[in-house]
């Protein structure tokens, strides 16, 4: 009856738990792929020679912020641009012949590990000799981050806040279990049972109780999981160019085994210290 | 078998429940213990069971000296030592057979040495017909049986009864003195706290008598009488 009462309250920590990681993962992932797209544009003087541009891609190769960097050449860009702007009116293109309108916008693209390291890159980046001006998207950069830490702490919070109850849960399911059955706990000990033998039934129960009350969410969530992404892609056709769901095996795959952990370590560190405050001597 | 050296007992503050109480029982013997309510009888069994630790003095038991026995080995310590008490202890939900069964599986026993055992010490006890039988179905007098069984199915070599008739009647406390007398005669150092002076005296056992915690007196008895003693 008692661990029926905390089998439902693990259940809905672990549900809250698992609903927040679902969140958190794609979040990220979301954040991780938007991240991937931002990047810091280095300008060069206009009389700077080959060989100092060279110079300047070997110090960003040093740089621990960076993930990849690539030399656009003046070409490079042209190409770009009128790929952009001239689409479906090449001869346009063509008018300008080898006059390349943008012959001082070589340039370094630089993608970053982590859009955070941005500020410290691009301060270090402007003294550089021979820089002229560096670009950065600060605005995606600083929400983009901000958010994510935000997320971190809030979810953190909220699983150290459940935690705690459920041990709580469990550890007054174990205390109630061990007063109703004090008496034969008694006996068992003059008849000289060993601490193991008493403790063994609470602490199993405590883990049976994790075990449930994790598996009965996990299941829960898998199923509305993996029928929401569905439901919003076919509802809300134009999210999917904006975010990318992750699929349910992806997720699961992390989820299942941290919320069995989780749930199993629970059950059994509440029953296991409860147990062993209550059944000294 | 069992040895005390000068043990006393106190809790917090005030006259101590023991003091400075020194004796010998030896293998195979029979013991009474008697003395008011009060005097520290049930004391003195707690402290031979490890459930309270001596303030002073030494308590030697089977050659173990049990203040030196760490917390790891009570449990099998206890298992040498039997113990039935005046309220029985029997566990209400379970029948006849599962209470004394319930001591052979708190030790570990196989379900074969179960099978084997639960009989033979329900028969012994002469409850082999009511096994299925629930605690409130039987009389105080069988119910004390069952814990007598139940106390002796891991064959310990004492057995320590804190007034074990305390509840029942002449005749159920007379059969149960009986029959702890006949498991003396098999070989188990009896040790029996009891306020009955009329069977303690109709027995011509060994008695010890406890007054505020002192022993004041340790002889045989015979037959008929002795010291007379108040109750
Ligand atoms: N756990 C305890 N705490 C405090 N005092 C106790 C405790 N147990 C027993 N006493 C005291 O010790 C004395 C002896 O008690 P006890 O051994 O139970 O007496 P008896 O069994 O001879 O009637 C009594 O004065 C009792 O109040
Ligand atoms: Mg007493």
């Amino acid at each position: 009856m008692f661990s029926l009462a905390s089998i439902a309250t693990m259940a809905a920590c672990i549900f809250l738990f698992g609903l927040f990681f679902a969140i958190v993962t794609n979040f990220q992932s979301m954040v991780k792929e938007a991240e991937e797209g931002v990047a810091v544009t280095v300008l060069f003087d206009d009389d700077i020679t080959p060989q100092q541009i060279a110079e300047i891609g070997d110090r960003i190769k040093e740089r621990p912020e960076v993930s990849a960097y690539n030399f656009k050449s003046a070409d490079d860009a042209w190409e770009e641009f009128s790929q952009i702007y001239f689409e479906g009116n090449e001869e346009l293109a063509e008018g300008f012949g080898d006059d390349n309108p943008l012959q001082k916008s070589e340039s370094y693209e630089i993608y970053l590990n982590d859009v955070s390291m941005q500020d410290t890159l691009v301060k270090y980046l402007e003294n550089l000799d021979g820089v002229r001006e560096v670009r950065r998207s600060e605005i995606v950069a600083n929400t983009l981050s901000d958010f994510n830490r935000l997320i971190g702490y809030v979810s953190a919070g909220i699983i150290l806040i459940l935690l705690c109850v459920a041990v709580f849960l469990i550890s007054n399911t174990v205390t109630v279990g061990i007063a109703v059955r004090k008496e034969e706990i008694g006996i068992m000990k003059l008849i000289g049972a060993t601490d193991f033998f008493v403790r063994a039934p609470f602490v199993v129960e405590g883990i049976l109780i994790g075990l449930i009350g994790s598996a009965l969410p996990l299941a829960l969530l898998y199923g509305m999981y993996s029928r929401l992404i569905v439901y919003i892609m076919e509802k809300f056709n134009f999210l999917s160019s904006l975010m990318n769901f992750l699929p349910v095996s992806t997720v699961f795959r992390t989820l299942i085994p941290i919320a069995l952990v989780l749930g199993v370590g629970i059950g059994f560190l509440g029953s296991f210290t409860t147990t062993r405050k209550h059944l000294k001597v | 078998m069992i040895q005390l050296e000068h043990v006393s007992k106190s809790f917090s503050e005030g006259i101590p429940a023991l003091n400075d109480v020194s004796l010998h029982i030896s293998e195979g013997e029979f013991v009474f213990v008697v003395g008011d309510s009060g005097s520290g009888k049930s004391t003195l069994i707690k402290l031979l069971l490890k459930e309270l630790e001596p303030t002073s003095g030494s308590i030697t038991i089977n050659d173990i000296d049990i203040r030196k026995l760490p917390h790891r080995k009570i449990p099998y310590f206890r298992r040498n030592i039997g113990c039935v008490f005046q309220d029985f202890r029997l566990l209400k939900d379970r029948n006849v057979y599962d209470n004394v069964a319930f001591a052979q599986r708190a030790v570990g026993a196989s379900n074969r040495s179960i099978r084997q055992k639960v009989p033979v010490m329900l028969s012994m006890v002469g409850l082999a017909a009511k096994y299925r039988s629930f605690p409130k179905q039987l009389s105080g007098g069988e119910q004390q049986r069952v814990a007598i069984a139940r106390a002796l199915v891991n064959n310990p070599r004492i057995l320590l009864a804190d007034e074990p008739t305390g509840n029942l009647d002449n005749n159920n406390a007379w059969e149960i003195m009986n029959l702890l007398e006949m498991i003396n005669s098999r070989g188990t150092t009896v040790v029996v706290v009891t306020h009955n002076m009329e069977i303690v005296r109709a027995m011509g056992k060994r008695v010890i008598t406890i007054q505020k915690g002192n022993v004041v007196s340790d002889s045989l008895v015979d037959g008929m009488g002795g010291d007379d003693d108040e109750n």
